[in-house]
């Protein structure tokens, strides 16, 4: 890391930290400068409680959610010979806040400390909202790599806010598709009582009437044994209504949904939160290099590859990539030949950018919502059995707009 | 998964020797002036761990088991044997054409994909899928050699006649890795667009094409200094950019036409090399990959790897003569007949 390549990376308004670039420039000796190299920072949250792992009763561990970091990991050891290619070397600098930390200061202090602009956030929604609100002004690149919410590609927008995981709204749309496709127009909802349940029955339920699928129920249920509310917590009972063609499950919890499939009263299909689940990434995805990436996943990692591991190494791609292609202004010294945050964010934003996201069509972002487009897979617990957009569904631009919030609609202003 | 073949195809083959014999007379007149060897065309089928074996009635005469997602395919030097890379056993295995016995298996060769032999006839250049390197195979000693960090998912491997430089695709990196195979070492990366796959070269060498799958397009490099230096875009008729995957080409031995298999895009395209402009799109099977001329050039045959066949394309009428359904997800043809 040079000395110069650290000050550009600077906050604005940080006085005292320019001077001590200003002296490190002129201490650090020429010869530094040779061994060039880029930082992106991955910033988690000591005992997330989101990564504890969810115990069921009788200590089966049904959900144990992983932190995205290996992806990123995995994404940074792809882009060693990347960075050959340039004499360049990335760098991934892991940190993890303390409970007494602030994360958009953190931000800024990691920023001036190691030069980088580029943060994956992997934080509580709360604290993802509030730092990218803090830090809305300033010159980061930071990526959600976490959160579905369509919130933060809505009103909570901020333009350098970038999302690799695909938002609610374009996973049920790949959902509500290939519904529509396979003619099951009708739909039972069960909505279960967490905050989460709410939020994707909700997006379900946009999608569904987005692409012509009637909703014929939306039945509550609980997670109990209580006689004097079978009706929302029986099966049988839930599912006795007339005209359904597929359950969708809005469970986010699972201690309920894993006993849905094989119990409805009709013979129905269950999709959602079990069953048929629409998801950024699967690891039994076998097509456009997939099996390749999922390998060396394991490899590194001793566990299947998920939605947030991919999109947390689609985010370190997205930025070797705009590296890689960057093409320095005429007279640009060794020192300057590399892109800023506002040069970055025009690149990930253009229509140059061509990611290979391993899910055939070739990703970009969204220059409205900053949202990574984006195939998604439609999955059971051990095969991916569609690929979205579904053919068919076809966009004037781009058919993978079929998916998620389209520019006309977008709630995001910058 | 075992290299051995079952005994049924034995008497397969003996069937198919004393159909080839009655037939020589008859085919004589569709064979190709000069041609020698077999005739077989043998398809590797990366998903049903097995290699079809076609004649050259394009009957598939015989399937053989063998290791474990076979991938590439490529003769020996003197053209008595092929090698087959299986990824899932890390295994190359030798196959004698005449017999269809497996005579040999290099084993811990980390994930071979695909392959080019040296024109020394002794050394193979593997790109190791998923250690992220180029390998050389020793296939005297059965030793691996030398190693070459490339970027992820290497794939497609091309000599210089001369054997002087190897051109390696690493998938993941779009990176072009320049070998200087005297020096043993890498002396150019050159940026690609994405997903380079495959490379042929013009007879006079002066070209380096590349397949870049995500592109959509063709790259070309000048050998001399190793700079892109044009690209050929694809684009059949009522399809986006994103359906057009190109992935295996071949360019005629008189440098003048080249054959592009495009992928998702269920075409070939044919292209004059000269003017760089695609002159014709031939509608071929799903996700159309692995591309192989007979010796006369007058036969293209394309290995389809979503829907299970070849299509078998008339290079003259540049139309395809038939379909010939082979094993599960066929990715690399090999064809016996010079």
């Amino acid at each position: 890391m040079t000395a110069d390549l650290r000050c550009r990376f600077r906050a604005p308004a940080r006085v005292a930290f320019i001077i001590v670039c200003a002296l490190a420039a002129a201490i650090l000796p020429a010869t530094v400068r040779a061994a060039e190299s880029y930082t992106l920072v991955y910033l988690g949250r000591e005992a997330d409680r989101a990564y504890e792992p969810a115990k069921a009763y009788t200590g089966l561990i049904l959900r144990d959610r992983k932190r995205p970091l290996d992806g990123a990991r995995v994404g940074l050891r792809e882009s060693r010979v990347m960075g050959r290619a340039l004499g360049l070397k990335f760098a991934l600098e892991e940190r993890m806040l303390t409970p007494s930390q602030d994360a958009a200061d953190a931000v800024r202090e990691i920023a001036a400390a190691t030069g980088a602009s580029v943060f994956l956030l992997d934080l509580p929604l709360e604290e993802l909202t509030a730092a990218a609100a803090a830090l809305a002004a300033e010159p980061y690149i930071l990526f959600n790599v976490r959160h579905g919410d369509d919130f933060l590609r809505g009103a909570a927008c901020a333009p350098g806010l970038f999302h690799t995981l695909p938002s609610d709204a374009m996973v049920m749309d790949a959902l509500a598709q290939y519904l529509k496709h396979k003619n099951w127009g009708n739909i039972l909802i069960l909505q279960g009582e967490e905050a989460g349940d709410a939020r994707i029955a909700k997006a379900f339920q946009a999608s569904a009437k987005k692409f012509g699928l009637k909703i014929v129920a939306v039945r509550p249920f609980k997670l109990s044994n209580d006689p004097r509310i079978r009706d929302q917590n029986n099966i049988r009972l839930l599912t006795a209504v007339r005209g359904y063609d597929v359950v969708f499950l809005a469970d986010t919890h699972g201690e309920f949904g894993r006993y849905v499939p094989f119990q409805t009263l009709l013979p129905r299909p269950v999709v959602g939160t079990e069953g048929l689940i629409a998801d950024a990434w699967h690891w039994t995805w076998e097509r456009h290099g997939a099996p390749q990436l999922n390998q060396r996943f394991r490899k590194r990692a001793d566990y299947h590859m998920t939605g947030t591991q991919w999109a947390a190494w689609a985010a370190v791609r997205a930025v070797v990539e705009a590296i890689l292609r960057h093409e320095p202004a005429d007279g640009a010294t060794p020192d300057t030949r590399l892109p800023d945050a506002k040069a970055l964010r025009t690149f990930l934003t253009s229509d140059r950018i061509n990611l290979d996201l391993y899910k055939g069509n070739p990703g970009s972002f969204r220059p409205w919502d900053r949202q990574l487009r984006q195939t998604i897979l439609l999955h059971t617990h051990n095969a991916v059995v569609a690929r979205a957009p579904i053919e068919g569904f076809l966009h004037q631009t781009n058919n993978l707009d079929t998916l998620g919030t389209d520019q006309a609609t977008s709630a995001c202003r910058y | 998964m075992t290299g051995t073949h079952r005994r049924p195809e034995v008497a397969s083959a003996r069937l198919l020797l004393s159909f080839l014999m009655a037939g020589v007379l008859s085919l004589s007149a569709a064979l190709p002036a000069g041609a020698r060897g077999t005739g077989l065309i043998f398809v590797t089928n990366e998903k049903s761990n097995t290699i079809s074996v076609l004649d050259s009635s394009d009957r598939v005469v015989a399937t053989m088991e063998t290791c474990a997602r076979p991938r590439g395919i490529h003769f020996n030097s003197d053209r008595t044997q092929f090698f087959v890379g299986c990824a899932d056993d890390s295994v190359v295995a030798v196959y004698d054409i005449a017999t269809k016995a497996l005579v040999r298996r290099y084993r811990d060769i980390e994930e071979p994909e695909t392959f080019d032999l040296h024109p020394d006839g002794r050394h193979l250049y593997i790109s190791n899928e998923e250690e992220a390197e180029a390998s050389v195979l020793d296939l005297e000693t059965g030793e691996i050699v030398a190693g070459y960090d490339t970027g992820e998912e290497p794939e497609g491997v091309l000599f210089t006649a001369d054997g002087g430089l190897v051109f390696v695709a690493s998938e993941a990196a779009n990176i072009v890795h320049v070998i200087d195979t005297v020096a043993g070492e890498i002396i150019k990366d050159i940026l690609v667009d994405t997903r380079p796959r495959r490379f042929a070269l013009t007879p006079d060498e002066k070209q380096l094409w590349v397949s870049a799958e995500l592109a959509g397009i063709v790259n070309i490099i000048d050998v001399a200094s190793l700079e892109l230096i044009d690209d050929i875009v694809f684009l059949p008729t009522g399809m986006r950019k994103e359906e057009v995957t190109p992935v295996d080409l071949l360019i005629t031995r008189d440098g003048r036409r080249a054959y592009v298999a495009l992928g998702r895009a269920n075409h070939v395209a044919v292209v004059d090399v000269a003017a760089r402009k695609v002159e014709r799109y031939i509608l071929v099977g799903k996700r159309a990959w692995g591309l192989a001329l007979t010796a006369d050039e007058r036969r293209l045959y394309v290995a389809n790897g979503l829907s299970d066949d070849l299509s078998i394309i008339d290079t003259e009428r540049l139309q395809v003569l038939k379909s010939v359904p082979v094993g599960q997800v066929p990715y690399g043809i090999l064809i016996d007949d010079r």
